[in-house]
């Protein structure tokens, strides 16, 4: 073997300390997460069973969690750590997405803990404290801890202070904390600054991680490999090719059993300020310089700032409110006769806006946003329709049915993408029709294509932001809807739309006095 | 859907794929590679059913290529070829041909399966059984990106090991190093919470095993550290133990799928380590087609030797 030995290839592994066993070009080893636990606060909501719990199994049981990872629950319960073992069980075998396998249970199981308590109770988080310090001595944990606040907002500054107070947010030397947050981030500006405020003051910023699940998408990640990984779309992608840009999402279902949630926010600030406007900066932000938190931020924020409101307020955005009707083959009520909604509620289940981008590559380009609740089917999608061709040679009965070119990308269901274009109908005349090319993500229904809060917890235990909006972004955002919701707060009320149609005939109004019109997604 | 040719050619199996995606419907498949499997009949459909589980993760044309030695002379003259073209249901996510070669066609195996390549896209070549000696030489290996063979599919390991050090091209991989990532994985996460120095290693294995070994050599590489392999009854690789100053590490399945972790200074944990099915490891070969470096690093690692139990 020594003939070989000059060209052997080994390395030194210059950094001290350094793992010897990785190494950058080992591509097979998966990202698993360092030592470190996780702790849950609000443990026992639906969010928690449905979502959390079967994502930390999945993330086990494909091998991308580190031994010893530990997974402690806090909550109003009077249970011993098997009680919530059990419920994580049962949770698990329920809701998560890759086959159960004892083994792999047994591994995660060794690591739960449960607190009972209040979020007054000193003695709770004493004893929370006490759990973390026993982990980090008996699984190796190393002071490594991720708090996810699974609770109502209103309860943000109690939790943060507590874990304050109880030094459970302090990192030990060469370990860190990091805290999780789920949207709603506030309600307008000043709420959102409020909220920052509380939880900065424990927190540092940088370890603060905004949970937006869209993002965790893969489709969403796709938005950034289309664009920047790719020649042929780049060139197009701005005002000299590009007619409008919509993003649309629509949901069958109507508000369910968040009535108190729901009533009093509306769509607009459900859906529009954090998903449609993340969406929005991802198609139209330039080129980051590199694929990192601080470069994507930096991006983002440029364009969110340049986001400009239409002057017409009243002309240019919609917002409506399912009446009862007909949804595929159901009789489903109306808003207002849903239970726990007062008859007079003026709150919005679908909000559709323009906002024009005001910067270099797209000026005078609208960004149509629309999202709603009880429309025709369950889809998100990006659509970036295209200008006319400028001449065409055909005659004008040859293009008769030929509409705009446009690139879909389809953010869920059936993941993908979908570009549209004219082709000739084959035939002895020359007449040209829309037909489509797709590229679906085959991959949807294995191992492989993690579910969304998968990848957004292994990125908060691995520390990588990249998919985590910043503060900024969320007050950003805010700045941007705060004035549409006041015109509405002060004019009118919603528009009614019959359930299972997509949405108000006022939207289409809005669309048609700019010469265009909404999608059917 | 399921078409049948007899005595055919490359050209018209391609017509019977257009025509089998019209009947279903498709015409547009986003299949993003080739996978040509090369193996007898014996073993045929255990690998393509391994390959049409794999192609949901990796949506791919599947060609089998069966070499057929007939049992007269009269047939082995007699040159022919016979496709099975399957399409929707039948294939997985893709499409999967099966090609039957008899006579002297069997020798230019290459000149059926490029035709039938997906244009663009890359080929994987599999061979479970009777890889050739330079897989990279070998006509159909040369038309592929990645050529995976497995090691547990020879009669001596050993020697095929040493065969592969000297045949190794970039884009050559093998399953018995594929068997090791979960165990390479779990050694890597014991050591980010263990920042100390590996003073002597050893790995716990059947028999003959490649997988040990190529493990046992990663770790000397790696770890620069003198590594031994220990013999024990198996089934597979069983153990392995990390020396430091301050005490062992070990990783010990002694069998089934749960394995411990010990660190020094700390209670033993759990730890799920299965053995994973052929469809896991052909999926985990695809998902880069890309040379494998570290896999070159490990087969050129010094070889190591097999000692009893230490009792």
């Amino acid at each position: 073997m020594s003939a070989q030995t000059s060209e052997r290839f080994v390395d030194a592994v210059e950094i001290r300390g350094a793992n010897p066993l990785r190494d950058p070009r080992d591509r097979r080893l998966p990202r698993v997460a360092g030592p470190s636990g996780l702790v849950i606060f609000g443990v026992t909501g639906d969010l928690s069973r449905k979502k959390l719990m079967p994502a930390v199994y999945d993330l086990a049981n494909r091998g991308l969690l580190p031994p010893g990872f530990s997974l402690v629950g806090f909550a109003r319960r009077d249970w011993e750590d098997q009680d919530f073992a059990q419920v994580v069980h049962d949770a698990v075998r329920e809701h998560a997405r890759t086959p159960f396998r004892e083994e792999v249970w047994t591994q995660l199981a060794e690591g739960m803990r449960f607190v009972p308590g209040d979020f007054d109770d000193d003695g709770a988080f004493e004893q929370l404290r006490s759990a973390v310090e026993e982990l980090d001595a008996y699984r190796g944990t190393s002071g490594n801890f991720a708090f996810y606040l699974s609770v109502p907002p209103k309860f943000f500054p109690k939790v943060v202070r507590q874990l304050k107070k109880h030094g459970l947010a302090d990192a030990p030397e060469g370990s860190w904390r990091r805290a999780v947050i789920e949207k709603p981030f506030g309600h307008d500006l000043a709420s959102a600054r409020e909220l920052n405020a509380v939880v900065h003051e424990v927190f540092d910023p940088e370890q603060v991680f905004r949970i937006d699940h869209y993002l965790g998408k893969e489709t969403v990640q796709n938005i950034l490999a289309l664009r920047f990984a790719n020649q042929m779309y780049e060139p197009v992608w701005n005002r000299s090719f590009v007619d409008h840009v919509q993003i649309t999402m629509a949901e069958d279902i109507g508000i369910g059993g968040r009535a108190g949630y729901y009533d009093g926010i509306g769509s607009a600030r459900d859906v529009i300020q954090n998903h449609l406007l993340q969406l929005l900066a991802l198609t139209a932000m330039e080129e980051p310089i590199a694929f990192d938190a601080e470069s994507l931020l930096t991006e983002k924020l440029k364009v969110l700032r340049s986001v400009r409101l239409p002057e017409d307020l009243g002309a240019h955005t919609v917002r409506g409110q399912y009446a009862p009707g007909w949804q595929g083959g159901e009789l489903v009520p109306g808003y207002l006769q849903e239970e726990g909604i007062a008859p007079t509620s003026r709150t919005d289940t679908y909000a559709a806006i323009k906002l024009e981008v005001d910067n270099r590559r797209w000026a005078g380009v609208p960004f149509y946003l629309r999202t709603g609740k009880r429309l025709g089917r369950r889809v998100t999608e990006i659509a970036v329709v295209f200008q006319r061709a400028p001449h065409s040679p055909f005659d004008t009965t040859a293009t008769e049915e030929l509409g705009e070119n446009a690139v879909v990308i389809r953010v869920q269901p059936d993941e993908g993408m979908t570009v549209r274009f004219g082709s000739k109908v084959p035939g002895t005349s020359m007449e040209i029709r829309d037909v489509s090319m797709d590229f679906a993500y085959g991959e949807s229904f294995t191992e492989s294509s993690p579910e969304a809060y998968e990848r957004l917890i292994l990125d908060v235990l691995l520390g990588d932001a990249n998919l985590f909006p910043r503060h900024q972004e969320v007050e950003e955002s805010w700045r941007i809807l705060d004035p549409i919701e006041e015109h509405w707060e002060r004019h009118g009320g919603p528009a009614q739309y019959r359930s299972g149609t997509w949405g108000p005939e006022e939207a289409d109004e809005m669309l048609i006095r700019d010469g265009r019109s909404w999608r059917r997604p | 859907m399921k078409i049948d040719l007899t005595d055919t050619t490359a050209s018209k199996i391609n017509k019977a794929l257009v025509q089998g995606r019209r009947a279903i419907g498709t015409p547009a498949v986003g299949m993003v590679l080739t996978m040509v499997i090369v193996t007898d009949e014996e073993n045929a459909y255990d690998s393509l059913k391994a390959a049409e589980e794999a192609s949901h993760e990796h949506p791919s044309r599947t060609l089998v290529v069966i070499k057929r030695h007939a049992r007269t002379p009269r047939d082995r003259t007699r040159s022919h070829l016979d496709a099975e073209v399957r399409v929707g249901a039948d294939a997985g996510t893709g499409e999967t041909v099966v090609l039957r070669l008899y006579g002297d066609v069997a020798d230019h195996a290459d000149s059926v399966v490029l035709p039938l390549l997906l244009p663009d896209a890359p080929v994987v070549v599999w061979w479970p059984v009777n890889a050739p000696e330079v897989p990279s030489k070998d006509p159909l290996g040369a038309l592929a990106q990645r050529r995976i063979t497995d090691l547990y599919a020879v009669e001596n390991p050993m020697a095929v090991l040493e065969q592969r050090v000297v045949s190794y091209a970039p884009g050559d991989t093998d399953l018995a190093w594929t068997r090791l990532t979960p165990w390479r994985s779990m050694l890597a996460a014991a050591l980010d919470q263990a920042h100390t120095e590996i003073t002597s290693a050893a790995v716990e294995s059947e028999a003959e095993n490649p997988s040990a070994e190529l493990l046992a050599r990663w770790l000397q590489v790696r770890l620069r550290a003198p590594v031994e392999r220990v013999v024990t009854a198996g089934p597979v690789v069983t153990g392995v133990r990390l020396g430091t100053e301050k005490g062992e590490i070990v990783i010990d399945r002694p069998e089934g799928p749960l394995a411990t972790l010990a660190l020094p200074g700390q209670p033993a944990r759990t730890l799920a380590l299965k053995v994973r099915p052929m469809s896991e490891l052909i999926a985990e070969e695809l998902r880069r087609l890309d040379a494998d470096e570290m896999y070159a690093v490990a087969l050129r690692g010094e070889r190591t030797r097999e000692t009893a139990p230490h009792v």
